[in-house]
Formats: C-alpha cells, sequence, structure tokens
C-alpha cells in the first residue's frame, strides 16, 4: 500500500520546527510502523536528506524508547506502543500525521525526539526502598498474598513511556507517578518510606512543570500497558495520608 | 601470553569464601576516594553501579539510551535461575553448578561457575527486598517453573517480563545512589575508547549522543557491562542498539576477546516476513511445552503451503513430519535450544519450510487445545498469543504457529579471570560482555542470574583487591593518553562522516548480517568460514570508501552513531570466523559439520580444545594471537550429551 506522512521535523531544540510531507509506497501489512520509518529513512539518505530521528530500542514494546504522536494519538490508534503498532492498522492511500509527545516537562531534542530526564529525576526523588546489597532477609521470610502481589505486579508494569503525559490535555505525570507509589504501597517492602515516598515523588513531578491531574482518564485510555486510574486513586490517597501525618520530619 | 585465572586452591564449595577472605579490602574511610567508571546500566551495570555507590565509591555510570531503565535486559521474559530449593524437589548449588556446567558442553570453568550457582540465591533475596513482584502461589510464597528442560523448578519469575523487573529493581537501587550523590548518570553518552596509563585502564573518551562532544572521563578502575554483540547478524533477538563498540575498543587496547564464535540460536522465534524486517521477536521458549513442531513430509506440499494453495491445518496427519519427536523420541520437542534450532534449520534446507521465504516450521497447539481445552492454553500462553498475532495478523488457536531460529545470546566475550578483571589491569567485564560462566551454551533464564550476580555479589568485592593494591592520587584527564585517545576518536568520526559514499549504513549492515547467518550460523565447516573470512574483509574495505554518512558531528546523528557501531561489528565479524575456524570440533551453540556423529549430532574433542580460546589483537589487518586458557574439570566427569 502507498501511504501519505506528515511529520515534525525541528533541527534540534531552539529550532521552531514544522510538519514536512513524504510518500512512502511499498507498504506491506506486516511492516511496524518503525519499520516504515526505516524505509523512509534509507530512502532520505539516498537523496542526501536528513533522516528522521525517533527514538527506539527493544522494538518488542517494554522499553518505553519509542514515542510517536501518531494522527493525535500516543503510540497511534492501537491501545500499544509505537514499535508494536504494525501497518495492517492504516489503508492504502491514509493519510498519517506524526508528532513528538507534547508538554513542557519534555522539551523536543530533534525531529520525533523528546528529553524525558524528567521521569528519572522523579524515580530519583523516592521510588526505590532504601536498602542496600546483602544482609537483607530471605525471600521467603515475609509471604505476599498472591493478588496482592499480582496487583502490584500490574502497577509496576509501567514502561516510562510517557503517553500518559502527552494525551493528557494538562501534561499530568499522575499515572506514571502512581503506578510506581501503588507498587511499592502495597508490598510490606515499601512500607518503611510509603509517605515519605509518596511525599516527595509528587513534590519531584511539580517541580519538574507536569500539570495537575483533572481525572479525564486520557491518560488511561493512551497507556501501552494498562495502567489503570486505581493507581492515581490510591496516590491519591497516599498523598493525602502522608500530608495530614507526615514523616517528613 | 600465558592466562592466569587466578582460581583459588582448595575445594570447590570453599573457594569463593576463602576467596572473599583472602582478598584485600580498601578502609571504609578511603573508600571515597576511588573513582570507578562502569560503562552500561542493564543488570549487570546498574547492580554493580548502585553496589558500588552503596559502598561508599564515587561511581560514573553511562549507558547510550535516554534513560538508565532501557537497557537492553529489560526485554528479557522467561525468568531467572536460582538454587534455592524452595520446590522441595531436589535441587541443590551443586545441582545447579552441575546442570551449568553440562549444558554449556564442558567448556566454562568449574570454579566461575560454582560461584554463580552459590550466590544465585542471594540474588533473590535482593530483588524481593527491593520491591520486585515475582509470581507467587496463594500462601504468599514465591512460585517456580521449570525452564528449558531442566528437571527441577528453579526459576523465579515475573509474568513473561521478568527482565523488566529486575532491571527496574536495579535501576531503583542505582536511582537511589544517584540521589545520594554517590553515583552520576551519563545518559546518551556513548564509550567510544579505552584510556591506558602505564599499562592500567584509567579511563574512557565518550561521545555525547545529543551534542557530539567528545569528553574524556577518569577514574581508578573501568568496568564495562556493555552486553552482548548478538547484532553483528544484522538480524537477533537484541534491542536495535546492542553493539559490541565498548568491548571491541578495549580489545584494540589490549584485553583479550574469548571464545567469540559460541552464539546461541533461539529456536523459538517469529520468522522473517520481508526485506523490512529490522529485528526478530522471541516466542518464549515455553512454547514447546505444549506445541508440536513439523514441516510436511513432502516437499510438493511444503511448496503448496508456501504459495498458499494450501492450509497447514489441513494437511493430514500422515503427511506431517514431526521431525524432532521422530529422531528424539525421549525428549521429543524439548530438546535444548541448539539441537531444535539445527533441525528447523535442516528441514528448511531440504526445502520444507512452510511460509513464502521457506524459512519457518510449524508449531502446533492443536493437540494441546484438543487435550486441556482452548482457556487453559490461553491461561498458560494467552499474551505470548497476543504478540503472535499482533506481529503477524495469525489467530495461532486456529492455525499454527510459524516460528524459525534467531540469533539470540553470545556466550564469547571479553575474556576475564576469577575476579572478573580482563588482562588489562583496572579492566573489569560483567554480564553478557564477558566470556565466563555459560561455556559453549546457556542455559535458559541463567544470563539474568550470572548478569545480577556479577554486579550485586561478585565485583563488589573482587574491585576492592584492585583498588587496594593502587594509590588513591585522582587521575586527571589532562594526562597524554586522554588527548591521544579523543583525538583518535575524533579522526574516525570525521572520517566517517567525509567519506559520502553510494551505500547506507544499513545496507552493510545487512550485508553483513548475510555473511555471518550464512557462514558462521547455525552449522559451520571449513569451506564456508574461509569464504567468509575473504568476504568480511572485502566488506570492509567497501565501507570505508563507499559509506555514506549525513549530517554533522555536532548533533543528535543516529547515522552516525550506526556507522560507528557497524565499523566495528565489521571487525568482529572476522575474529568470529577466525575462532570458529580455529575450533574444529562441535560444542554447544558452536556446530562444525566435521565433527559429528554418524547420526549427526555435536561431536565435542576433548582432547585437542577443552581451553578458551582468548584472541589478542596486533593491529589493523593484522591475524590475532591466539591464547589458550586450558581448562581443567576436577569435579565433573565430561560426557557426549545425547537427547535421543
Ligand atoms: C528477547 C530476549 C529475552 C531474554 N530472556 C532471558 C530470560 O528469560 N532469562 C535470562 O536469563 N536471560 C534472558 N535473555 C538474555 C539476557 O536478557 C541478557 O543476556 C542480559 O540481560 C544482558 O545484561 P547485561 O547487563 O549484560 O547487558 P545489557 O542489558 O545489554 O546492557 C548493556 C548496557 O550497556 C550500555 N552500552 C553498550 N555499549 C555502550 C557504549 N559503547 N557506551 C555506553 N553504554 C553502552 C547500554 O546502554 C546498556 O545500558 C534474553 C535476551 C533477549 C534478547
Ligand atoms: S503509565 Fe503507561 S503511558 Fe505512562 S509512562 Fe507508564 S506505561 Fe507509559
Ligand atoms: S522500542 Fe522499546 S517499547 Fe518501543
Amino acid at each position: 500500500m502507498k501511504i501519505k506522512l506528515k511529520v515534525w521535523r525541528q533541527k534540534n531544540q531552539q529550532d521552531k520546527g514544522g510538519f514536512k510531507a513524504y510518500d512512502v509506497d511499498d507498504v506491506s501489512d506486516d511492516m511496524s510502523f518503525l519499520e516504515m520509518f526505516d524505509v523512509l529513512n534509507e530512502q532520505l539518505v539516498k537523496k542526501n536528506e536528513d533522516p528522521i530521528h525517533f527514538d527506539h530500542d527493544c522494538r518488542e514494546g517494554i522499553c518505553g524508547a519509542c514515542s510517536m504522536y501518531i494522527n493525535g494519538r500516543p503510540h497511534g490508534p492501537e491501545q500499544t506502543t509505537t514499535c508494536q503498532l504494525h501497518m495492517r492498522s492504516f489503508k492504502d492511500g491514509d493519510t498519517i500525521t506524526v508528532e513528538p509527545w507534547r508538554a513542557k516537562a519534555f522539551p523536543v531534542i530533534k525531529d520525533l525526539v523528546v528529553d524525558r530526564g524528567a521521569f528519572d529525576r522523579i524515580i530519583q526523588s523516592g521510588g526505590y526502598v532504601s536498602v542496600n546489597t546483602g544482609g537483607v532477609p530471605d525471600a521467603n521470610d515475609i509471604p505476599i498474598p498472591k493478588k496482592i502481589a499480582d496487583h502490584a505486579f500490574d502497577s509496576a508494569t509501567c514502561i516510562g513511556c510517557g503517553a500518559c503525559v502527552a494525551a493528557c490535555k494538562n501534561s499530568s505525570a499522575m499515572l506514571f507517578v502512581s503506578a510506581k507509589v501503588s507498587q511499592l504501597a502495597m508490598l510490606p517492602q515499601g512500607q518503611v518510606e510509603r509517605k515519605t515516598r509518596a511525599e516527595n515523588m509528587v513534590s519531584q513531578m511539580d517541580d519538574e512543570g507536569f500539570g495537575s491531574c483533572s481525572n479525564t482518564g486520557a491518560c488511561e485510555a493512551e497507556c501501552p500497558k494498562g495502567i489503570s486510574l486505581e493507581n492515581i486513586a490510591r496516590l491519591n490517597r497516599e498523598y493525602l495520608n502522608a500530608k495530614v501525618t507526615s514523616d517528613n520530619i | 601470553m600465558k592466562l592466569d585465572s587466578k582460581i583459588p586452591e582448595g575445594p570447590l564449595a570453599e573457594k569463593w569464601s576463602k576467596h572473599k577472605f583472602n582478598i584485600k579490602l580498601v578502609n571504609p574511610a578511603n573508600k571515597r576516594k576511588y573513582d570507578i567508571i562502569v560503562v552500561g546500566t542493564g543488570l549487570a551495570g546498574a547492580s554493580a553501579a548502585a553496589s558500588f555507590g552503596e559502598l561508599g565509591y564515587n561511581v560514573k555510570s553511562f549507558c547510550f539510551q535516554d534513560s538508565p531503565r532501557r537497557a537492553h535486559s529489560i526485554a528479557a521474559q522467561g525468568g531467572i535461575n536460582a538454587a534455592k530449593n524452595y520446590q522441595n524437589d531436589g535441587d541443590s548449588v551443586y545441582r545447579l553448578f552441575y546442570d551449568t556446567v553440562k549444558g554449556g558442553d564442558y567448556r566454562s570453568r568449574e570454579g566461575n561457575v560454582h560461584r554463580l550457582a552459590e550466590v544465585s540465591v542471594d540474588i533473590i533475596d535482593q530483588c524481593v527486598a527491593q520491591g520486585v513482584p515475582f509470581a507467587r502461589e496463594y500462601g504468599g510464597l514465591l512460585a517456580n517453573r521449570s525452564f528449558g528442560g531442566a528437571q527441577v523448578s528453579r526459576t523465579f519469575y515475573a509474568r513473561g517480563q521478568t527482565g523488566q523487573q529486575l532491571l527496574l529493581g536495579a535501576y531503583s537501587a542505582l536511582s537511589r545512589q544517584v540521589a545520594n550523590g554517590k553515583v552520576k548518570l551519563y545518559p546518551r553518552e556513548e564509550m567510544l575508547d579505552l584510556v591506558m596509563i602505564d599499562g592500567e585502564a584509567h579511563g574512557i573518551v565518550t561521545r555525547n549522543l545529543l551534542t557530539g562532544k567528545i569528553e574524556s572521563h577518569s577514574a581508578h578502575a573501568v568496568v564495562l557491562a556493555t552486553g552482548g554483540y548478538g547484532n553483528v547478524f544484522y538480524l537477533s533477538t537484541n534491542a536495535m542498539g546492542s553493539n559490541v563498540t565498548a568491548a571491541w575498543r578495549a580489545h584494540k587496547k589490549g584485553a583479550f576477546m574469548a571464545n567469540p564464535c559460541y552464539t546461541q540460536i533461539h529456536p523459538t522465534c517469529i520468522p522473517v516476513s520481508g526485506d523490512h524486517q529490522s529485528k526478530l521477536t522471541l516466542m518464549s521458549e515455553s512454547l514447546r511445552n505444549d506445541g508440536r513442531v513439523w514441516v510436511p513430509k513432502s516437499k510438493e506440499d511444503a511448496e503448496k503451503i508456501r504459495k498458499g494453495q494450501l492450509k497447514g491445518v489441513d494437511l493430514p496427519e500422515d503427511k506431517r513430519d514431526y521431525y524432532l519427536e521422530r529422531k528424539y523420541p525421549s525428549f521429543g520437542n524439548l530438546v535444548p535450544r541448539d539441537v531444535a534450532s539445527r533441525n528447523a534449520k535442516e528441514v528448511c534446507d531440504d526445502g520444507r519450510g512452510v511460509n513464502k521465504t521457506g524459512l519457518a516450521v510449524f508449531l502446533d497447539f492443536a493437540d494441546a487445545i484438543k487435550r486441556d481445552g482452548e482457556d487453559l492454553i490461553k491461561a498458560k500462553y494467552g499474551n505470548l498469543f497476543d504478540m503472535y498475532l499482533q506481529i503477524t495478523g495469525e489467530d495461532p488457536y486456529k492455525m499454527p504457529m510459524k516460528i524459525y531460529p534467531a540469533v539470540h545470546y553470545t556466550m564469547g566475550g571479553l575474556w576475564v579471570d576469577y575476579n572478573l578483571m580482563t588482562n588489562v589491569p583496572g579492566l573489569y567485564a560483567i554480564g553478557e560482555a564477558n566470556f565466563s560462566d555459560h561455556g559453549a551454551n546457556r542455559l535458559g533464564a541463567s544470563a539474568l542470574m550470572q548478569g545480577l550476580a556479577d554486579g550485586y555479589f561478585v565485583i563488589p568485592y573482587t574491585i576492592g583487591d584492585y583498588l587496594a593494591r593502587i594509590p588513591s592520587a585522582k587521575i586527571s584527564t589532562d594526562h597524554e593518553a586522554f588527548k591521544t585517545a579523543e583525538a583518535e576518536v575524533k579522526k574516525r568520526l570525521d572520517n566517517l562522516l567525509s567519506i559520502n559514499g553510494s551505500k547506507t549504513v544499513d545496507e552493510f549492515h545487512k550485508d553483513l548480517g548475510h555473511i555471518m547467518w550464512e557462514y558462521c550460523g547455525m552449522s559451520r565447516n571449513e569451506a564456508g568460514l574461509k569464504k567468509a573470512k575473504v568476504e568480511i574483509k572485502k566488506l570492509r574495505e567497501e565501507f570505508w570508501k563507499n559509506v555514506k554518512v549525513l549530517g554533522t558531528n555536532d548533533e543528535l546523528n543516529q547515522s552516525l552513531e550506526k556507522a560507528n557501531r557497524v565499523a566495528d561489528f565489521l571487525e568482529l565479524g572476522e575474529l568470529m570466523v577466525d575462532d570458529a575456524l580455529n575450533r574444529s570440533e562441535s560444542c554447544g551453540g558452536h556446530f562444525r559439520e566435521e565433527s559429528q556423529t554418524e547420526e549427526g549430532e555435536a561431536k565435542r574433542k576433548d582432547d585437542e580444545f577443552s581451553y578458551v580460546a582468548a584472541w589478542e589483537y596486533n593491529g589493523v589487518d593484522k591475524e590475532e594471537t591466539l591464547n589458550k586458557e586450558d581448562l581443567v574439570f576436577e569435579n565433573v566427569k565430561l560426557t557426549q550429551r545425547s537427547y535421543k
């Protein structure tokens, strides 16, 4: 099939950027969306045009690197990552618009590549259990109900892609933050730092310039890993509770 | 050169404890005077950097991705082994040790492997304490499964995302040390050279991938945790960015490369669908527990299936060849990875492949669904079936899956001694980047174990032994050695940008991949390997005359990044071929057609090849020197594998 693309091109952070149109012929159903970009990039290089830059690595939907805003939706029409989107989700002759994530806290670096360092800094502010290597109890010393462990796992599957932020009209990072806070709040290992963690991560999130959450649910609808709004509800409870009886003394 | 593996004396089970007691310690107050560079933030690198930080060392941690959490380890699916014996099914440290040595086809060191099995139990404790949500039973205790044909259930897992959960655990520990100021992160920063002063590793030269700035970083020791080099084959299950550059540059500075020809080809991957293919996706090994592998008995039927005139499901039972069950009645579809892979190749080479390209076999669940019901199969493999549907557009509940082997893991890597130090003083290699523990074949769920063993529980001790012996004075990047290395790196980048030829980097990479897969893939022979050597040389010459890399160095330039990596693959490929040529025996993942039994199975030659082949670089376009480290087996008896 033949596809028409409108792709955001931006040379660097200072550049204003703008859309550019491309035609890609010989697209097959079996191609992934990124492979379609590979084909286009090979053609561009042959014509001495700068290839389109985008982030990607695992191409298996797990590293969270790929991040294209496709036809107005993060990761495109299916609830999956950009790399797992295949061309059979489109039709011959379609025009597809591709942009980078748009959020104040994720500045565009070049073309479709953005800086998501803010997510790392949020984790650094408290997304861990403070244990050193060695000297920990035997893994089976603390049984954890299967239901709780499974629930914690569901929250832990967040890949840090940032689609939730890109989907949100306020560019809120609540889904991302709540996933980590929830995972650790549910597990016995996370209890000791439960309150400080919620407070510190929320405060870092605010400092990074993410917007506030107005519960529209756009994030959940676009999250490729199905991280649910329950996490946000839990974070709100955790945060409130932490504020009332803070351990940050 | 004489290679000293530094395996401690004494009984096997006491070696590691004795060694830990005998090695030198750095006084706690002195630790902050020492700087350590860790390149790589996968399981090995992140766990090492975090542990160093906790001990009080100053750590610089590098990765080429935008965040340490995206390292390739994130993609591991199946699980991690540990000799916990929680299932009371007869597992033990010794059994895990024994299985690993045997599984590696007796080409690994007993001492290293035993230590790996010993510390495996601590890894699980550590990860649980970090909040890694492993699968659990209803009673709240940890669940296990048997993996890759193991006879005990010792594999811990977190659904099909074990690597992700373990890496996020290590990443969280790393993040904590960043917050504590003990680790400084350098994401999107690629190591392009190793810097040596007076014969010792004292730093690296990197390129900032966003600005192109070439930077020098000094340290008292350098740890490479840069992963495997499977992407030399172009198509593999590795992440797109996985590369050999850091290890290769270290090799060119004097570090030996060991057993580079040992590659693991995984039998159950989604087949190539066309020329556009950029990577291959693994379908978990566990599928072979219930799926039956087959191709048509006749070439004519296979041809019809390829052309779409006949559907696999419609071919009557008596016209199907369940070749694994036929040839290996006792193991059937559960033969080890290398055996399953080679047999798939054999039937496809025979013209009986079942997809458009002719390079696929069926993995059929019809019988399992009939026996257990669709619901049970869904409960077991639902997410894998969904993934398969997503990628191929075919429904495996209705039609047999198509699979084909793909490059998955590299057992070879930088040579290291028992302390995980390379032959270059002060340079360490951990995780998939070293050669140490898997011999000629790695068992399923053992790479994650090794990466975390190296990073959490081995190198934090052994590095102290080295640091305690060297002065703590800061190393300055003003030293001549840094200037020279920076200049070399810049020259090479300028060179790549100035060629402005007509062939893209990907075209070269694909060509190299074809050569490697054809002649140095699942089965190898002397004539083919000799041909490959000539072709790789030719391709490399052409690369440096005709590659097309656009843009400049002073910006984010993904073509330049790739060109740099492919240039190194073009050199590594030749060494892999040399190593495969030299090793005229079959062992593990390395099958030499000249060395097989009458039934066509792999035949080791223990008298001739019970050694580690460690290759020494001699300069551009010169043949490398082979150094041998003899393998001594005091505890296990060498036997030929048989799965009949
Ligand atoms: C699809 C798949 C599934 C797997 N499943 C399993 C499994 O179930 N069980 C199991 O035990 N094993 C499994 N493996 C194998 C296992 O995942 C890997 O062997 C292991 O994760 C490697 O970890 P590592 O820390 O050594 O390196 P990696 O995780 O590959 O990390 C390499 C790091 O080095 C950095 N790096 C590389 N070069 C440079 C450079 N020049 N400069 C700066 N940084 C650099 C990268 O940025 C990255 O951070 C699987 C592998 C694949 C491909
Ligand atoms: S919550 Fe979902 S959308 Fe947001 S970063 Fe995590 S995986 Fe991506
Ligand atoms: S490239 Fe890793 S999630 Fe898409």
